[in-house]
C-alpha cells in the first residue's frame, strides 16, 4: 500500500479554516447557505455578514471561511433524490445479436452518415449509399440492432426516410420502446400506426373511428391496412362515407382499391364511373380495365375488336390488320372512360382507338385474330400509319394487365439486329419500355436489358436497370461493365456515365470485382479522348472495385464469416 | 438538501495538472526532496517560482475578499469601471487574473480564477455557485500560503491543485516510492481535447485492494497517447500513486501478465456512491466527484425537475444525471443498453450529479464523449 494516506492524519478538510475561536461574538452555529449567499451578494461593505470574524480578519475573508466549511458540509450530505416514475422494461427482443464483425460496420455505417459534400470523385467507397443494403441484408438474416447503436440507428431514420422501414424493422421493439421516451424519434410510433397495424386490433368501431375523424394521410393508410386484411371489409367502409367525400379525396380513395382489386368491387365500380367527377370515372374505369373479366372490359372489347380486323389481301397469303378507328366518342364510351378531346397534335379517332384497346382485355385478341399467339399478333402486319399507335395501346394494356406474355412479344429481342432501336420506340410513340419490362419475370427482365445494353449501349439504359432485380445477374453485369469499357474506349469522361456507375457501386455483384480489377490500370488515351480522362476512369473503376469488395465484406461479415 | 446539485461546468476529477508547455523541465517540479541533490540554479529556480505563485495566491485572496466586500452582484458589471473595487468580479478582470497565474506557473489557480470569471449570470442559482467556487478557491489560497503547516499528505494535494506537477517518473522511482501490484480492471478510457492536446483518462479498480486508480496521460502533435486500455480489461500490474491526501491519480509500472479480459465489476447502490464521494471530499475538498461502480441502476425519465436520473433497484433512491457534461448520444445510449431493467454503471458521482462512462451489456460498452 502507498504510504500517503496511511501518514495522513484524518483531518476534515474544513481543518483549514480554523474554528471559530469560542471567544467570538457571533452565533455558535454556522448560518445556513442561503444566508450566506444573500450577505455575498449584498457585499460585507454594506452589512456585516452573519459569520463569526477573528481578531485580525476581514469580515469578508470570515465569509469566506463560512462559505467553505458550508459548501463541502452540504457536499459531503448529499442526499439521493426521490426517484421518478420507472418506464415500463422494453419488450424482450428474441432475435440474435449481429456477428462482432458485422456490429463493427454498421458503428461505421452509421457514423459516417455526413452527406457526401465533396462530390463523387476519388476513390474512397460512399459509405451512405452502402448503409441501405448493409440494412436490407441484415433484414434478410434477422439480427436485432446491438442496443448502443439504437440512438444513431433511429437518427439516421429520421433524417432519410428511404431508410426507415429497414431501420425500424432491425431496431424492433426495442428501438419503438426507445422512441416513446425522445420527442426525436416520434416518427417512428407513426410508422408502425400506418399500414402494417390496425388500431386496437380489429375493434370495428374504433376502425370506424378513425375513418371518420382521421385526417386524410391516416385514412388513407387505414383504408389500405384494413383492404389487405379483408378487401370486402375496406370497399364497406369506404362506402359509408362515400357520397360525402370531395371530389378529389375520392379519386385517392379509389387509386387504394387498386392494390387489392377483387370481382366484389365491380359493382361499386360500375357505379363509380357515373361518378360527377371527371377524374373518379377514369379512375373507375382504369381500375375496372384491369379487373379480369370485367363488364367493362367486355364492353371495350366489342368497341376495339369491332375497329381491328384480319384483311388477307391475297387470299391464302400473309395476314394482316386493318384499323378502322372509331367515329364518334358516344355516352356510352365516355362513361366508360374515353376521355373525348385529344390532346393537341392528335387525331381524335386515332386518340379513341388507343384508349379502347388499352382497356380491352388481351387475351381476346387471339380469338379474334384466327388463334394467333401475342407474338404472332405483333408481328402483323398493320395498314396504314396505324401500327405504333396500337402497339402503343397494347403496351399499355399489358402494363396495366401486368400480362407477361403480351410484354415479351412487345419488347420482343432487343439483341436482334432487324430490330433496330427505332423500332422499339419508333417516333411519335408513347410506349414506356422499362414499365413494360416490370411485366416480365426478374431473370428475363435482366436478361433482356443485357442483350439491350450489349447491342445500344448505356445512353438509354438507366431507367432499365433500376427495375432489374439486385445484385445484378451475372450476363447484365458483364453487360454493365463491358459497356463501361467501351465507353472508357471511346475516350468519353467517367461522368458522363455517373448515374450508371453509382447504380453499379450497388448492384454489381460483388463476384465481378476481380474483372472490374483489370479495368483500374491507366491506359493510353486514344485518339481524340477527352484530355485526362483514362486517369478519371481508373479512379472510377477503383472506386467501383473498392465498394464491391466491402459490399462482399459486408455480406460475409453479417453471415458471420470469419473475414 | 435532497439532491446534488449541478453546478460549475468545469470538469470532475480533473487533478488541477493540465499540460504545460515545454520549458526547462525541473522549473515544472514541485521542491525537491531534501535528500535529493540538485544544482543550486535549479532550486533557486523552484523557490523563485514558490515565491510567485505565493504571491500570485496573496493577490487571489485580496480580489476575493474585494469582491465579497462589494458583493457578488458587481460580478454582473462587464466592465466600465475596473479600476474600481467593482471590477474585481467581472470576466474580463478574472482573466486577466488567470494570465498572471499562469505567469506565476500556478496553472491549477489560474483555471479557477477563469472559471470564476464565466459563473456571473451563468443561469439560476449562479450566485451560490459563485460563492461556492470563491470560497473553495480561497481555500486552497490560504492552503498554500500555509502550506508548510499542513499534514504532508495533504500538502501534496495542496501542490497538485495548485499546478505543482510531478513527472510520472519521479512517482514510480522516487524514494517514497510504494508501488500497489494488483489485478487492476480497466473501468472506463476517455480522451478529451485540453487546448492543442489530447488529454487521455483511464481509470483501474484494483480486484484485491478494491482501490480506485486514475491514470491520466497526454498525447500531443509530436506525442503519441502511449497507453491504451479498453474497458473491460483486467491488468496484473503496479501503480504508483502520485501523493495527495486522497490519492487517485496513479503512474503505471511493471507489467506482470498480458492483459486479459475481466469480469463485470461489483459495485454499490445510490447511497453509497453518495457517500464515498462525502468520505473523499474529507481529505481533498476540491474534489468535483469520485469514480463509482454502480450496480443494478435503471435510469428514469424525468425525475422531480424533470431530468434524468439513476435508479436504485428499489426504486426509492436516485441520483441525476449530470445533464451538463453528459452529451445526447451518451444518455440515449445508456437509456437503450438498460432497456428500462437495471444495468450496471461506471463514472463519476459528485455534487452536479452522476456522469455515466461506462455500461455493462454484459460486454462493457464504453459511452459517446
Amino acid at each position: 500500500m502507498t504510504t500517503t494516506s496511511a501518514t495522513t492524519p484524518p483531518t476534515p478538510a474544513p481543518a483549514l479554516t480554523p474554528p471559530t475561536p469560542s471567544a467570538a461574538p457571533a452565533a455558535p452555529h454556522p448560518a445556513p447557505w442561503p444566508e450566506l449567499v444573500r450577505a455575498a451578494l449584498l457585499g460585507t461593505g454594506r452589512r456585516t455578514p452573519p459569520v463569526a470574524v477573528r481578531p485580525g480578519q476581514s469580515p469578508a475573508a470570515a465569509l469566506l471561511d463560512a462559505a467553505a466549511v458550508s459548501t463541502l458540509r452540504r457536499r459531503a450530505a448529499l442526499r439521493p433524490a426521490p426517484a421518478g416514475e420507472r418506464p415500463a422494461p422494453a419488450p424482450a427482443d428474441p432475435r440474435p445479436a449481429l456477428p462482432p464483425a458485422a456490429r463493427r460496420r454498421l458503428a461505421l455505417l452509421l457514423a459516417d452518415r455526413g452527406p457526401g459534400a465533396e462530390g463523387r470523385r476519388g476513390t474512397d467507397p460512399d459509405l451512405t449509399e452502402l448503409l441501405p443494403q448493409w440494412l436490407a441484408a441484415a433484414g434478410t438474416h434477422g439480427y436485432r440492432a446491438p442496443e448502443a447503436l439504437l440512438p444513431a440507428l433511429l437518427d439516421v431514420a429520421r433524417a432519410r426516410t428511404d431508410l426507415r422501414p429497414a431501420a425500424l424493422a432491425l431496431a424492433g421493439p426495442r428501438g419503438l420502446w426507445l422512441a416513446r421516451l425522445n420527442d426525436d424519434w416520434k416518427f417512428a410510433l407513426r410508422g408502425t400506426a400506418g399500414p402494417l397495424a390496425l388500431p386496437d386490433g380489429t375493434a370495428p368501431e374504433a376502425v370506424r373511428r378513425r375513418w371518420e375523424e382521421g385526417l386524410f394521410a391516416e385514412r388513407v393508410a387505414l383504408l389500405t391496412a384494413v383492404r389487405r386484411r379483408d378487401p370486402q371489409a375496406g370497399l364497406e367502409l369506404l362506402a359509408t362515407t362515400w357520397a360525402t367525400e370531395r371530389a378529389e379525396d375520392r379519386m385517392l380513395f379509389l387509386d387504394c382499391l387498386g392494390e387489392t382489386l377483387t370481382a366484389t368491387d365491380e359493382p361499386f365500380l360500375e357505379q363509380a364511373l357515373s361518378d360527377r367527377s371527371r377524374t373518379v370515372r377514369g379512375t373507375a374505369a382504369a381500375l375496372l380495365s384491369a379487373l379480369p373479366g370485367s363488364a367493362l372490359g367486355a364492353r371495350m372489347a366489342a368497341r376495339s375488336l369491332a375497329c381491328v380486323r384480319l384483311s388477307r389481301p391475297v387470299p391464302g397469303g400473309p395476314g394482316a390488320l386493318a384499323v378502322d378507328p372509331p367515329r364518334v366518342c358516344d355516352a356510352g364510351m365516355q362513361r366508360d372512360g374515353v376521355t373525348g378531346r385529344p390532346p393537341s397534335g392528335r387525331g381524335e379517332r386515332s386518340w379513341w382507338l388507343g384508349q379502347l384497346v388499352a382497356a380491352t382485355p388481351l387475351d381476346r385478341w387471339p380469338g379474334h385474330l384466327g388463334g394467333r399467339t401475342p407474338a404472332e399478333i405483333v408481328a402483323l402486319p398493320v395498314a396504314g400509319d396505324r401500327r405504333t399507335e396500337l402497339h402503343d395501346a397494347w403496351c399499355r394494356a399489358a402494363v396495366r394487365q401486368r400480362d407477361a406474355a403480351w410484354a415479351r412479344a412487345l419488347l420482343g429481342a432487343p439483341g436482334d439486329p432487324d430490330q433496330a432501336a427505332a423500332e422499339l420506340a419508333p417516333a411519335g410513340s408513347s410506349r414506356d419500355l422499362t414499365k413494360l419490362l416490370t411485366v416480365l419475370p426478374g431473370d428475363e427482365r435482366a436478361r433482356w436489358v443485357a442483350e439491350f445494353i450489349a447491342v445500344h449501349g448505356l445512353a438509354d439504359a438507366f431507367r432499365m436497370l433500376g427495375v432489374c432485380a439486385v445484385p445484378w445477374s451475372e450476363p447484365l453485369g458483364r453487360a454493365v461493365v463491358d459497356a463501361l469499357d467501351i465507353a472508357r474506349d471511346a475516350g468519353s469522361y467517367p461522368w458522363s456515365f455517373s448515374g450508371v456507375m453509382g447504380l453499379a457501386e450497388r448492384c454489381l455483384d460483388p463476384a465481378a470485382a476481380d474483372r472490374l480489377e483489370m479495368l483500374t490500370a491507366v491506359t493510353d488515351e486514344p485518339e481524340g479522348a477527352s484530355p485526362g480522362a483514362g486517369g478519371y476512369w481508373s479512379e472510377a473503376f477503383q472506386r467501383l472495385v473498392g465498394t464491391l469488395r466491402l459490399r462482399a465484406a459486408m455480406h460475409a461479415e453479417l453471415a458471420g464469416e470469419p473475414s | 438538501m435532497t439532491a446534488p446539485e449541478r453546478q460549475e461546468p468545469h470538469k470532475a476529477n480533473r487533478p488541477a495538472q493540465p499540460p504545460e508547455p515545454a520549458r526547462p523541465p525541473k522549473a515544472n517540479e514541485p521542491p525537491p526532496p531534501p535528500e535529493r541533490r540538485q544544482s543550486a540554479a535549479a532550486r533557486r529556480r523552484a523557490e523563485r517560482r514558490l515565491e510567485r505563485i505565493a504571491a500570485g495566491a496573496t493577490e487571489l485572496e485580496q480580489r476575493l475578499e474585494d469582491l465579497l466586500h462589494t458583493g457578488l452582484s458587481a460580478a454582473l458589471r462587464t466592465d466600465g469601471d475596473g479600476s474600481g473595487p467593482g471590477g474585481a468580479g467581472s470576466a474580463g478582470a478574472w482573466d486577466e487574473t488567470a494570465a498572471r497565474m499562469v505567469d506565476a506557473q500556478a496553472p491549477g489557480l489560474a483555471a479557477r480564477a477563469r472559471e470564476l470569471g464565466s459563473v456571473a449570470g451563468s443561469g439560476p442559482d449562479w450566485p451560490s455557485r459563485l460563492l461556492e467556487g470563491c470560497a473553495l478557491l480561497h481555500l486552497l489560497d490560504q492552503g498554500f500560503l500555509d502550506v508548510e503547516r499542513l499534514p504532508a499528505a495533504l500538502a501534496a494535494t495542496v501542490r497538485s491543485r495548485v499546478g505543482l506537477t510531478t513527472e510520472a517518473a519521479d512517482v514510480l522511482s522516487g524514494p517514497d516510492t510504494v508501488t500497489v501490484r494488483d489485478r487492476w480492471l480497466v473501468l472506463a478510457q476517455r480522451d478529451g481535447a485540453e487546448g492543442p492536446l489530447t488529454a487521455r483518462r483511464i481509470y483501474l479498480r484494483g480486484e484485491r485492494t478494491g482501490r480506485m486508480a486514475l491514470h491520466l496521460s497526454y498525447g500531443g502533435p509530436h506525442r503519441p497517447l502511449d497507453v491504451s486500455l479498453p474497458p473491460g480489461v483486467l491488468l496484473d500490474a503496479e501503480l504508483a500513486y502520485y501523493p495527495g491526501a486522497r490519492p487517485l491519480r496513479a503512474a503505471l509500472g511493471a507489467r506482470h501478465a498480458p492483459a486479459a479480459p475481466g469480469p463485470v465489476p461489483s459495485g454499490c447502490g445510490i447511497d453509497a456512491a453518495l457517500a464515498a464521494y462525502g468520505h473523499a471530499l474529507r481529505e481533498d475538498p476540491w474534489l468535483d466527484s469520485w469514480p463509482v461502480v454502480l450496480t443494478d441502476v435503471t435510469p428514469l425519465p424525468g425525475g422531480p425537475d424533470g431530468g434524468w436520473q439513476l435508479a436504485d433497484a428499489d426504486g426509492e433512491s436516485a441520483l441525476p444525471l449530470d445533464r451538463r457534461r453528459l452529451g445526447r448520444a451518451a444518455l440515449w445510449q445508456l437509456v437503450s443498453l438498460s432497456g428500462g431493467a437495471p444495468v450496471t454503471v461506471f463514472g463519476e458521482c459528485g455534487h452536479r450529479g452522476f456522469l455515466p462512462l461506462t455500461v455493462w451489456d454484459p460486454a462493457p460498452v464504453p459511452l459517446s464523449p
